[in-house]
């Protein structure tokens, strides 16, 4: 038997309903698993052990009663860009180094409905701006298949929390490929569902039009039991989707035979490393064995997706952080001055480089006279590139592209050319312009490393999603492989 | 040289909503002990999201359709953005290029003529905190922020560059305001801030098309100071223009006490707010069917129903004018006279003269009463017209009880009785009086006799004097003569 903490959750489900195993254990287990690999891996912000012998016991408590959810004493961690009332939610920035919030967010209401078990909260790139959590305030997350390389980001103590044993999942948010990214680069999978599926109240935002939360899980199956207990609509987000929220392990049943999948040949060739390009054209070599009728396609609107995401995201994130100005919580400098002085230092002194760079950005593509030039129109090349993916789905059930150009790079190999790491999020940007759902699936390996696959769908298409991603997962098992630690 | 004088009004209401624009906070929050009524949401915290307040879209739609507005079938939010304390978010949500309603207009009657100002826009958006610097008496000094007032609804009225005077500025707010409470969408009540109005003043040389440099003036907190600080502005732009001056876009504050505008800031170089659609809220798509919905649960307006009592009650242009002062009033009057359509103009001017001083001297409205007393004062003016319609008390008397009746709700039957002060007007009692009278008094009588007028009067007043003052005075006139003539005999 594997260890505990190897577990995926429905493996770790069936041990608690069947009462072979306690919630109370498994969380040690995962406790355990921390306190040896944590000081390597360094995927948290915060360790809250209290917190999660709490949950288990109360979790343990319910599941005598027979009362057992899917998600119940399941260890988790969660991004600490979603808010955890009286739990220290910081953004991995100086800005909030101190700020315990006064509510949970709404997918934490959510799942504390099912007594899961908090493990803590999980690093991340600065206020979720950045693509190798080199970004985050505190310290950066090691990759734990080599812990000289990056993990991804922004959700990238998420992603190697789970490709580490330190957590049975996590909540990530995806604005540009925060969640798919890191999932590749870490070998777990991951999925951004359609924009307004989850709730993001209680998310502390980035760039509000892209925001989705989501699972990162060891497996397809993990991720659609997750995905059905945080989906849904949320009177307190006037931007979530009212339809009703399928059990998404339902649509786990079926196989691929007859369905058509498109693969866009602009997410291949130049800038994209061999071995991932080979890897992902061995799982569409599986798709056609399984029956899948896979077709080349050409979505040319592409290229435009990541110069689109550099005016919206960045025009967004600077009205979004106005508002962290030292006045009323956060940071606060402690010189002499002004209230303006204060304001100024505050946020000078709060907000690293990069979460600077693009509030800059972001305030002069708004400023009078460039306002028509940048932010309208990527607002309508936005639109283009939407309806490129409708157009797109009416010939194609999902569509299967690389997650990223190459696998995990070095630590510091990137963190001197901006651009550069922004290329890193090429195949997962277009995405989040479209609002379309997209898991990330380990599909391989090259140099040791993991490489991922996504496959996309049309909005709410989420159960085409894990039906072709569940078969694949099926038919291969890079999913089952671990990082040895 | 000649000048004209060009104002354009923009003016903020808060709405009379429940909640707040954006969250379930209670939009009430003037009576309230500072920061008590918030929550994550209007205290701006990391990670919530607005939520739009129906009920205040309702109510910007009703004020564009009252003053003659389209309603914009497609709007949606914008963001503001610029840094201030009071600010929770760094940015106002608000509305910029798409306004709810726009294209309208009021018309005025200045100097006997009809004066039409157009109204360019009229969009929702969220009240900041409130801030207060305090400066101790030791030399510290410091700002508190109450964030009570943050995302209470405000509704911003901006209208066109069409008002000549400060007269015309005062009526059209004055107007504005009577609409706002005739549909009930705000208190409209400058002195507790509820109505703010910026006014935009420029000059130019009569005759001429092309717009002066404008200057806001701000800080008025009563439509008589918004004239005069027009007027002055008006003069202190002349004098700098006659004085071969230039006068420069800024943003000039009123202060009361001294009587004069002072510069705040100068406004040559436009604030970029940066503006761009909230992505935190979809857009909002507002139905034909809900506009004529709305529009067909407008009350009455000032204007039509101050024609409609004209017409209907033959009343004269002043008391339709001031009965449709508000829609209490209004109301009140209507019920008054009932059916009784003849007694209109007698209820008329119960209401303007005596109730009217009542309420002033109380400082309240029709409204601020309940309805059991609405009532009590309904029938106690209709009884006060029959009562001294029938002679039983003079209309002296009916207005002593009716004060009573004000301020003790009584019955006004039952203070009549209650005083002994219905007039004695059965003539064997009068008759008798009049009797003790003579009696008492030969030597008026015998004046009488050798034809003294005055001996008559000083008759009736013995007779009054007897009866306590409550004869009734035209039937003592007839019997006392016909008795002292009968006497002469």
């Amino acid at each position: 038997m594997p260890e505990l903490h190897d577990l995926t959750i429905h493996e770790a489900h069936d041990l608690l309903r069947t009462k072979k195993v306690s919630s109370v254990e498994l969380t040690r287990a995962v406790l355990e698993r921390i306190r040896k690999v944590e000081p390597r891996v360094r995927a948290f912000v915060t360790v809250t052990e209290e917190q999660a012998l709490q949950d288990a016991h109360a979790a343990d408590q319910r599941i005598v009663r027979g009362d057992i959810a899917p998600l119940t004493g399941i260890p988790m961690q969660l991004k600490d860009v979603l808010n955890t009332k009286d739990i220290r939610t910081t953004c991995s920035s100086k800005m909030l180094e101190d700020y315990v919030p006064v509510y949970d967010a709404t997918v934490v209401t959510k799942l504390k409905t099912q007594s899961p078990v908090l493990l803590g909260k999980g690093n991340m790139d600065e206020f979720a701006m950045g693509s190798s959590t080199e970004n985050s305030a505190f310290h950066p997350t090691h990759n734990p298949w080599d812990l000289t390389r990056v993990p991804g980001g922004s959700s990238g103590g998420s992603a190697a929390a789970v490709a580490a044993g330190e957590a049975f999942f996590s909540l990530g948010s995806d604005t540009g490929g925060s969640i798919r990214q890191p999932a590749a680069l870490c070998g777990v999978t991951g999925i951004k569902p359609t924009y307004g599926r989850v709730s993001r109240y209680g998310l502390i935002a980035f760039a509000s039009s892209l925001d989705q939360i989501g699972p990162l899980t060891k497996d397809v199956e993990d991720c659609a039991m997750v995905l059905s207990a945080i989906a849904g609509h949320d009177t307190n987000d006037s931007t979530s989707i009212s339809n009703t929220v399928p059990d998404y392990r339902k649509s786990l049943t079926q196989d691929v035979r007859g369905l058509r999948l498109g693969v866009p040949k602009e997410y291949f060739g130049e800038g994209f490393e061999p071995g991932v390009e080979q890897a992902v054209h061995k799982a569409i070599d599986t798709f056609r064995h399984l029956g899948a009728q896979v077709e080349e396609c050409s979505l040319p609107l592409t290229k435009y997706g990541l110069p689109v995401y550099y005016i919206i995201a960045p025009s967004e994130c600077s009205a979004n952080l106005a508002r962290f100005d030292g006045v009323k919580y956060g940071h606060q400098y402690k010189g002499q001055g002004t209230m303006w002085d204060v304001m100024e230092m505050s946020r000078r002194e709060g907000f690293g480089p990069e979460v600077r760079r693009r509030i800059m950005l972001g305030s002069y593509a708004l400023s009078a006279g460039y306002y028509d030039a940048y932010y309208l129109k990527a607002m309508k090349v936005r639109t283009l590139i939407r309806q490129e993916f409708e157009e797109a789905f009416k010939r194609y059930d999902a569509i299967i592209t690389p997650t990223t150009p190459s696998i995990a790079f070095k630590l510091g190999e990137k963190t001197a050319d901006p651009v550069a790491m922004y290329k890193s999020d090429i195949c997962t940007i277009p995405i989040n312009i479209a609002g379309i759902p997209c898991i990330s699936i380990p599909c391989g390996f090259s140099d040791g490393m993991p490489v991922g696959m996504q496959v996309m769908s049309k909005a709410l298409g989420e159960e085409t999603i894990f039906r072709v991603a569940h078969a694949y997962q099926q038919a291969t098992d890079w999913h089952k492989r671990r990082a040895t630690l | 040289m000649e000048w004209e004088t060009v104002i354009g009004l923009e003016v903020h209401a808060q709405l009379l909503t429940q909640s707040k624009m954006f969250c379930a906070c209670p939009a009430d929050y003037q009576d309230a002990p500072p920061n008590t009524r918030v929550c994550p949401v209007c205290l701006g915290m990391p990670g919530t999201l607005p939520v739009i307040n129906r009920r205040a879209v309702e109510y910007v739609i009703m004020t564009g359709l009252a003053v003659n507005c389209e309603i914009n079938e497609h709007t949606f939010f914008d963001r503001k953005n610029y840094p201030y304390p009071d600010l929770m978010k760094g940015y106002q949500i608000s509305q910029f290029p798409m306004p709810i309603a726009k294209n309208g207009w009021m018309d005025l009657e200045v100097e006997g003529h009809t004066k039409r100002v157009g109204i360019t826009r009229i969009h929702l958006e969220e009240d900041v905190a409130k801030m207060m610097h305090i400066h101790e008496p030791t030399g510290e000094s410091y700002s508190l922020i109450d964030v009570n007032r943050s995302s209470v609804p405000l509704m911003e009225t901006v209208s066109e560059p069409d008002m000549r005077s400060p007269e015309e500025a005062r009526q059209y707010l004055t107007k504005l305001q009577s609409i706002l409470r005739f549909i009930g969408v705000s208190t409209a009540d400058m002195e507790k801030g509820s109505f703010r109005c910026d006014a935009n003043v420029s000059i130019r040389p009569k005759g001429s098309t092309t717009l002066g440099a404008k200057v806001e003036v701000k800080n008025m907190n009563s439509t008589r100071s918004v004239a005069r600080a027009i007027q002055f502005e008006v003069e202190r732009q002349i004098k700098v223009l006659e004085q071969g001056g230039r006068i420069i876009q800024e943003t000039r504050g009123w202060v009361e006490e001294r009587g004069l505008t002072v510069s705040q800031r100068s406004k040559e170089v436009a604030s970029d707010y940066r503006y761009f659609p909230e992505p935190d809220l979809p857009p909002l798509v507002i139905s034909r069917e809900q506009v004529n919905t709305l529009r067909k649960a407008l009350p009455e307006l000032p204007d039509a129903l101050r024609e409609r009592f004209m017409a209907q009650y033959a009343l004269p242009a002043y008391d339709a004018r001031q009965l449709t002062a508000t829609r209490a009033m209004a109301q009140f009057f209507e019920r008054t006279v009932g059916g009784n359509k003849g007694r209109a103009k007698a209820v008329s001017n119960w209401i303007i003269s005596e109730l009217s001083r009542l309420l002033a001297a109380a400082q309240k409205e029709v409204d601020d009463y309940p309805e059991a007393t609405l009532k009590t004062w309904s029938t106690g003016i209709n009884q006060m017209i029959e009562l001294v319609d029938a002679g039983t008390i003079s209309s002296t008397q009916a207005k002593a009880v009716f004060d009573e009746v004000f301020t003790t709700g009584k019955e006004p039957t039952a203070i009549v009785q209650e005083k002994g002060l219905a007039q004695v007007s059965d003539t064997s009692t009068l008759k008798t009086i009049i009797d003790d009278a003579i009696a008492g008094n030969p030597q008026a009588v015998a004046d009488y006799k050798a034809g003294k007028d005055t001996a008559m009067k000083f008759l009736v007043g013995q007779v009054m004097k007897l009866s306590k003052g409550k004869a009734n005075p035209g039937l003592v006139n007839g019997l006392l003569k016909g008795k002292l003539e009968s006497l002469k005999g």
